[in-house]
């Protein structure tokens, strides 16, 4: 069988072969001891031709239920937003996505400059001085944020409000651990973080307090209050995961006074696609610049004076002092950013905050109707496009026959909040029609009881 | 704006200009502002760029037109194995039922989201030789640091707290020795003999009794297979360590030997080298890692698992480390390697590591020819050539790379492994036809002769780029990070 992506021929082989001075490729590979040689072939799946290939992965996906078929209400941290064509058709050229880390600039400008473009929109959205060039996901930059505010304070406790996103806050954990720096959660009230056990908790042994803004339950956390608390306390860190769209209608946390903003860009033109990639952003301040994790682009100028583009401050990276870094991220989610800042200009200065404000409107509705036919709404705070229902059954028997009427009903927050057992966090986002929020309330109702 | 100058973004920008296309507001208006407190409504709009659909294609088509990529041109980036990316994969990654599916559908919903997930656990198992994989890490450094947190979750639930060394060759990739600090330990250099491999007696001397791991790239990042490692095996795990796989280079061993025949404990792989994931101008990647039976119950969660013919995600692991990134790993990257081994199978896998070794031995031997070559014996998929000849002459390594810029090439690695003097890593991979690798060789030995007979053309080079050589000093001394509007409009 041929392989199309292996121009080798029979000839071009024995031409190599006589250069090396070789009989066989065998050769090349005698320092292999015997012992250790693979015998006989790999068992995998025998290879297909394009057409037969395409044709059972076609199959296999169509063993999922998409939301494009489907109308959802799941958001908890990744939403069904609108992509604007314009974005799959840059991230398809391919001296974009076939490209590496632009090492030269000289052939690499482009790269550069569309990175220097995503910092910018990142810390202009986020309300903080710089950003960098993008990390793994919200939650790997909510990880790392932790480890630096360790880092840059020299103490080894942090407090985590459990109104973040529990994978988050999981994930914070595993990094945490790494450091040998001790997580203490501090509990929601009414859906927002409870402010009076984060006071408590707040002794000089403090190296950052991370909040979720908007958080995990949709609720807007009252994030100058936080700021007051952290004034008594001027070492310890604030750190705040956001969710950039919200960002369209919310004050910044960088207005707050935020060391550390972090998130994900997934709700700028970046589909679910089944939790990743997607793309975590991180912007701090100017004075944590020679510490934040991560590649950074810079400008600069060439030697006849032409503006271009570099990575820069690399001696922050493992290059230099690699066995004393406290970050080792070397690759990150560059198409992803790619994506979100066409994304983002595309929805422009204008679009963003009537997206946002489509969102919140959108949900409004949703939550009052809901509140009309008799479902609690729980949590009645300030929110971004998610709130919280409690049902008279389980979420997951009420998501069952949702499903079967063509619709992915909202996440299960008993799964990490006993608490809240039968509850169900809906997202509603710009994209849905009254007439889809209105057969969710009818549904919703019919299924309830 | 000089000549070759390109406009940002937001210098496109024009006060008004929108290209958006948002649903319609179809639920009754209500006043927002007036459910929250003044601190909390924004002020001032982000200063997100006002522009038409066609400026943002132009925009960035220009920038697109600004950068080099494998489609671009030959790109022997030694370590980063930068072959073809197939566009199959491509298209298999934008299939709905792929691409638009949600991490917290019931698993009933995407059985043939995890199905794929499952088989390629189930393929990089064998391809490797490890008895359980986890595709969760988002790239190659998370695999590195997930699996020595593993390691450290390992040593410590027997109690041996005490084992905070790891242990790293002096050739090794930076993100290892970065790795082990991030992971808690403290990383020990054992160094190379004059072959280029693990000196073994000084790997005697470093691994004691406080010795979690040993981190091995085999092939090394010289190209060279460690063929002691047999005993390098026995020697670590006399003393009660661990052997770690650093998997960038497996793209020159697939069906020639496996990472668990060689007596390792834990692999990570880089399925956006090995197995065609695009690099994507740095990311996404992913970076899963296989483990030993001693070792799979600390692998981080959660797991696919397949029970009476039903996929699931499997959370309930009590000793795993938790959880490294959100939701189930880079799925679309993991998606385009598993087609990539859907379309390649055993036989195609294995002709890929025959070519990309047979590919780099030819132009090793040519090239040792007009530079010097540290290391003689064969190499596997890449190679390091030193540019010590050419630096007598006042021509540097970096000034070869910047030259091959002119004859439209990415240059190797240079300066790396930082065990050979003014390094240059090649590695051309299987992707490559002979006749690219002879115009490469050809240039090579042109920038050679220049060297020689007119070093200036070198050391000034690049002369055909949209930019030149940039002000890095200044760029890292006065750092410029983001654009700030210079008018107060």
């Amino acid at each position: 069988m041929g392989f199309r992506y292996l121009p080798m021929t029979e000839s071009d082989k024995l031409e190599m072969l006589d250069v090396i001075g070789i009989d066989s490729t065998d050769e090349l590979f005698s320092d292999i001891p015997e012992e250790i040689r693979f015998k006989g072939e790999l068992n995998v799946k025998p290879a297909k031709n394009e057409y037969e290939l395409m044709k059972e992965l076609t199959a296999m996906s169509n063993k999922n239920v998409n939301l494009k078929d489907y109308t959802s209400y799941l958001g908890a941290g990744v939403y069904d937003h609108y992509i604007p064509s314009v974005v799959d058709h840059v991230i398809s050229r391919s001296e974009f996505y076939t490209a590496y880390t632009p090492y030269q600039p000289e052939i690499s400008q482009g790269e550069l400059q569309a990175i220097f473009e995503f910092q910018t929109m990142i810390a202009e959205l986020t309300g903080q001085p710089i950003a960098n060039s993008s990390m793994y996901d919200g939650a790997t930059a909510l990880g790392e944020a932790v480890n630096l505010t360790a880092a840059h304070t020299k103490r080894k406790k942090v407090l985590v409000s459990n109104a973040i996103h529990p994978e988050s806050r999981g994930v914070v954990k595993t990094y945490a651990t790494g450091q040998h720096v001790e997580v203490v959660e501090i509990d929601h009230k009414d859906g927002l973080t409870d402010l009076e056990a984060l006071e408590r908790e707040l002794d000089d042994d403090v190296a950052g307090v991370v909040i979720q803004y908007p958080n995990f339950f949709g609720q807007v956390e009252p994030l100058a209050k936080v700021r007051e608390l952290l004034n008594s306390n001027k070492k310890a860190m604030m750190v705040v995961s956001s969710n950039p769209l919200a960002l369209g209608y919310l004050t910044p946390p960088g207005e707050f006074g935020a060391d550390i903003v972090v998130g994900d860009t997934q709700v700028f033109g970046i589909p679910a696609q089944f939790g990743g990639p997607h793309c975590g952003y991180f912007a701090t301040t100017k004075k944590l610049m020679r510490k934040i994790p991560g590649r950074l682009v810079g400008q600069t100028t060439d030697e006849d004076g032409v503006r271009g583009f570099v990575l820069t401050l690399q001696a922050r990276e493992q290059h230099i002092r690699r066995d004393k870094a406290t970050s080792n991220i070397c690759s990150n989610q560059a198409l992803n950013a790619l994506a979100s800042s066409v994304a983002m200009s595309s929805i422009g200065k204008h679009g963003l905050k009537k997206m946002a404000k489509l969102n919140m409107k959108k949900a409004r509705y949703a939550k009052q109707q809901f509140a009309e036919i008799g479902i609690p709404v729980l949590f009645d705070q300030p929110f971004f496009n998610e709130f919280v229902i409690q049902l008279n059954k389980t979420v997951s028997e009420v998501n069952e026959a949702l499903l079967t009427k063509g619709i992915v009903g909202g996440y299960d927050l008993g799964r990490d909040y006993p608490e809240l057992e039968n509850c169900m966090l809906v997202a509603v986002t710009e994209i849905r029609s009254k007439e889809e929020i209105d057969q969710l309330i009818k549904e919703v109702r019919d299924i309830n009881g | 704006m000089a000549k070759n100058e390109f406009p940002l973004i937001f210098e496109r920008s024009k006060k008004e200009r929108t290209s958006y296309s948002l649903p319609d507001l179809d639920v009754p208006d209500i006043d927002l502002d007036a459910e929250f407190e003044t601190p909390y409504v924004r002020k001032t709009a982000p200063e997100l760029p006002e522009v038409s659909e066609l400026e943002i294609m132009r925009h960035y088509t220009g920038l697109s037109n600004r950068n080099y990529g494998v489609d671009s041109g030959f790109y022997p980036l030694g370590s980063c194995t930068m072959k073809y990316n197939p566009k199959i994969n491509e298209d298999v990654a934008r299939l709905p039922g792929f691409t638009h599916i949600h991490p917290y559908q019931d698993p009933k919903t995407v059985q043939g989201a995890l199905e794929m997930m499952y088989d390629l656990q189930t393929s990089l198992k064998e391809i490797t030789g490890m008895h359980e994989v986890s595709l969760q890490s988002a790239a190659g450094a998370q695999g590195e640091w997930a699996a020595l947190m593993m390691i450290r979750a390992f040593h410590e639930a027997n109690g041996e707290h005490h084992r905070t060394k790891v242990i790293v060759p002096d050739s090794a990739h930076g993100t290892n020795p970065a790795s082990a600090a991030v992971a808690g330990f403290d990383a020990i250099t054992v160094k190379s003999n004059e072959d280029g491999l693990v000196d073994i007696e000084d790997l005697k001397r470093v691994v004691d009794e406080n010795t979690a791991a040993l981190m091995l790239t085999n092939p090394n990042t010289l190209g060279l297979f460690e063929k002691e490692i047999m005993e390098m095996a026995e020697i670590v795990h006399g003393v009660g360590g661990k052997l770690y796989y650093d998997g960038a280079n497996l793209n020159a061993i697939m069906g020639y030997t496996r990472p668990g025949d060689m007596g390792f404990d834990a692999v990570h792989l880089n399925l956006h080298k090995t197995f065609t994931g695009p690099h994507g101008g740095g990311g996404p990647g992913s970076g899963p890692i296989g483990v030993s039976e001693e070792l799979a119950p600390f692998l981080p969660k959660p797991l696919i698992v397949k029970e009476n013919d039903e996929y699931k995600l499997e959370h309930d692991r009590p000793q795993s480390i938790g959880r490294i990134k959100a939701y189930y790993g880079n799925f679309g990257i993991n998606l385009r390697a598993y087609t990539y081994i859907r379309t390649m199978g055993a036989e195609g896998l294995k002709k890929v590591s025959e070519y990309a070794v047979l590919n780099a031995n030819y132009m090793m031997r040519r090239l040792e020819q007009i530079y010097d070559l540290p290391y003689k014996q064969h190499c596997m998929h890449e190679f390091v050539l030193s540019g010590k000849k050419q630096k007598k002459l006042g021509v540097r390594t970096l000034d070869i790379a910047k030259r091959l810029l002119d004859f439209n090439y990415h240059p190797p690695t240079i300066y790396f492994p930082l065990i050979v003097e003014e390094g240059m890593m090649i590695e051309p991979t299987e992707t490559e036809s002979k006749e690219t690798l002879d115009g490469f060789i050809d240039a090579m030995i042109n920038i050679a002769k220049e060297a020689e007979e007119d070093p200036e053309i070198v050391q000034e080079a690049p002369h055909h780029t949209i930019v030149k050589r940039m002000d890095e000093t200044t760029a890292a001394r006065k750092p410029i990070l983001r654009y700030t509007r210079e008018d107060n409009s």
